[in-house]
């Protein structure tokens, strides 16, 4: 087997892919138009018919969709077959909110397989290959994802799930594993776990790891590769557009190609919704263009990154992505964990029937992050003792520390004393100096 | 017989008891009693007033988070044994203080006046009342 799963689709020329890309995009446009009355009514409303969409070059006439949409029309606004045709969900973990369930056919599995297939084949694998899966199975799309991709490759795969470090090593040792997939923290907590246990590179047969779901830099990847004495890959994908295997990273480890024949990526300015240019900096939207079950058109990641199409030393045509550098909703990394004012919100609107306003302060002192969460106390939630007042102190750290698995300093703060921004309290002050 | 009391939030920081006493007194309102119990991060001031109501609307006005709960304003005699004997009423029918403070305001000479909580309010007016303590009234509160 070669260095690519499907080399037709992969380095295929440029005119062609656009080519099969609007043919593709005609045909969902109108059965997203036809079976999903939940984005007929923002097309109707943007004042676009499927006619209008005649190819790739009309697609900036389509509305955006974004995760409000998603909770909106939560659980089956925005699916395009019925049930009887679904075989399968998946699920985001719900933490920023409400969480994502997303549907799939068949067909629909197949083609995400194959994309997770196409990401081991990148990443060196074949049918000889001895893949071992550690991303969580279950709902969470990381599992279910890159086991039906290593299948397909026809590497022998071990389900392995997440936990347990000392027989997932005792299990690479035993049965040799040469791949590795899961997270990139999971990864070097393995690799630490190794040397801890007095093994090295040497003593495992890995040669190459995939890892995603969660943002890495290159140092995390140099680290990885030295604790474990493989070749770290990057993959990308969301629940959304059907998991990892949205795109992936070749040899070069320069990007991450888009699979074109699946998903159209366009990069757009996030406050004005215009297209950029390719190589401009902006927020990632999607457009799933094969997808039967759960078809998002011009879905919006909140992912900020960069296009390109320049000429990659593998071979393949696919646009390449870079690595997310940001967010452009308030997504904030403190002490390595994603934090979302959401979640903070969710924790506060269980202490009183409406959300309090609050604020996020996050500093550095020396290399550490400290995070504050002032809260404005309300009628509700105030009374006469001091007693009640710490038990709700207590309570609201003691959730949000379940809810984001870190600590922070709840300081209860008297009504309208948070500044606020035209009539919005401004709900994050980040003090650290991180670019 | 019980008297309203408010329980103000005040953050500790600098100038807030300036702030908030300072709206009360412009608002020609006189503070009877006052007591603050303090932590590391805040306080709650507990104040009687010669105008509840009134005292609280205004403090709310000022988004100033506002409580309104009642006491008891008792009058002790002010002399050794005073407290002791008040305290010793209310323990011999297992009544629990959940905090008490000493108001600006004397009927006479002689006596204090102290404000309580307690767990249960009924029946410490009860105790006090049958043990010959007089309750002072809301009325007696109004005085500026």
């Amino acid at each position: 087997m070669g260095r690519y799963w499907n080399e037709k689709i992969e380095c295929m020329a440029r005119e062609d892919m656009k080519r099969l890309q609007s043919e593709r995009l005609v045909a969902q446009v109108k059965h997203v138009w036809d079976n999903v009355p939940y984005y007929r009514k923002l097309m109707e409303e943007k004042g676009v018919a499927p006619e209008d969409i005649k190819g790739l070059e009309d697609l900036h006439k389509l509305p955006f969709l974004t995760k409000a949409d998603l909770r909106d029309a939560y659980p089956y606004g925005l699916l395009a077959k019925p049930l009887a045709d679904c075989v399968r969900i998946q699920s985001t973990s719900g933490t920023t909110g409400r969480r994502v369930v997303a549907f799939y056919t068949q067909h629909d599995l197949d083609l995400w397989e194959d994309c997770c297939a196409r990401a081991i084949t990148a990443a060196g694998g074949t049918n000889e290959d001895v893949c071992q899966v550690c991303y969580g199975y279950g709902l969470f799309t990381g599992g279910p994802g890159l086991n039906g991709g290593s299948h397909k490759v026809g590497c022998l795969t071990l389900p392995m799930s997440s936990g347990n470090t000392e027989r997932q090593i005792q299990f690479m040792r035993d049965l040799g594993s040469t791949i590795l997939c899961c997270t990139p923290s999971y990864a070097a907590y393995i690799g630490e776990t190794l040397h801890d246990m007095g093994y090295g590179p040497d003593d495992i047969k890995l040669k190459a790891g995939i890892f995603g779901a969660e943002p890495w830099t290159e140092e995390m990847r140099h680290e990885i590769e030295r604790l474990l004495g493989i070749k770290a890959y990057d993959i990308y994908g969301l629940t959304e557009t059907s998991g990892p295997g949205v795109s992936f990273e070749c040899e070069e480890q320069t990007g991450m190609h888009i699979n074109e024949d699946h998903f159209i990526a366009e990069i757009i300015d996030p406050d004005t919704g215009e297209v950029l240019p390719e190589g401009s900096k902006g927020e990632l939207v999607f457009t799933s263009i094969t997808k039967e079950a759960f078809p998002l058109l011009r879905y919006r990641t909140r992912d900020i990154c960069v296009l390109t199409r320049k000429k990659c030393s593998c071979g393949r045509t696919l646009v390449k992505m870079s690595k997310p550098m940001g967010r452009s909703d308030d997504m904030l990394i403190i002490k390595g964990v994603n934090v979302f004012p959401s979640q903070i919100e969710s924790v506060l609107l269980k202490m009183s029937n409406t959300t309090p306003n609050y604020q996020i302060v996050v500093d550095r002192v020396g290399s550490v992050d400290t995070f504050e969460i002032k809260v404005e106390l309300s009628d509700e939630m105030f009374s006469d003792t001091i007693r009640s007042v710490e038990e709700l102190e207590k309570k609201i750290s003691s959730d949000i520390q379940g809810i984001l698995g870190i600590r922070a300093k709840i300081s209860l703060v008297e009504p309208k004393s948070i500044p606020r921004s035209e009539g919005k309290a401004v709900r994050v002050i980040d003090r650290r100096k991180l670019h | 017989m019980t008297v309203k009391q408010l329980s103000v939030f005040v953050e500790n920081r600098p100038g807030r008891l300036s702030a908030v006493t300072g709206m009360l007194g412009n608002a020609g309102i006189n503070i009877r009693a006052i007591s603050i119990a303090d932590t590391k991060d805040f306080g709650i001031m507990r104040i009687i007033v010669s105008d509840a109501e009134k005292a609280a609307a205004v403090l709310k006005e000022n988004n100033c988070l506002v409580t309104v709960s009642s006491v008891i304003a008792v009058e002790i005699d002010d002399k050794p044994c005073g407290m002791a004997k008040v305290m010793d009423t209310l323990y011999k029918d297992n009544i629990s203080v959940e905090y008490m403070y000493a108001a600006f305001l004397n009927v006479s000479e002689s006596t204090a006046c102290l404000i309580l909580r307690t767990d249960s309010s009924e029946r410490a007016v009860e105790a006090l009342t049958e043990a010959g303590y007089r309750l002072l009234s809301e009325e007696e509160m109004k005085k500026i």
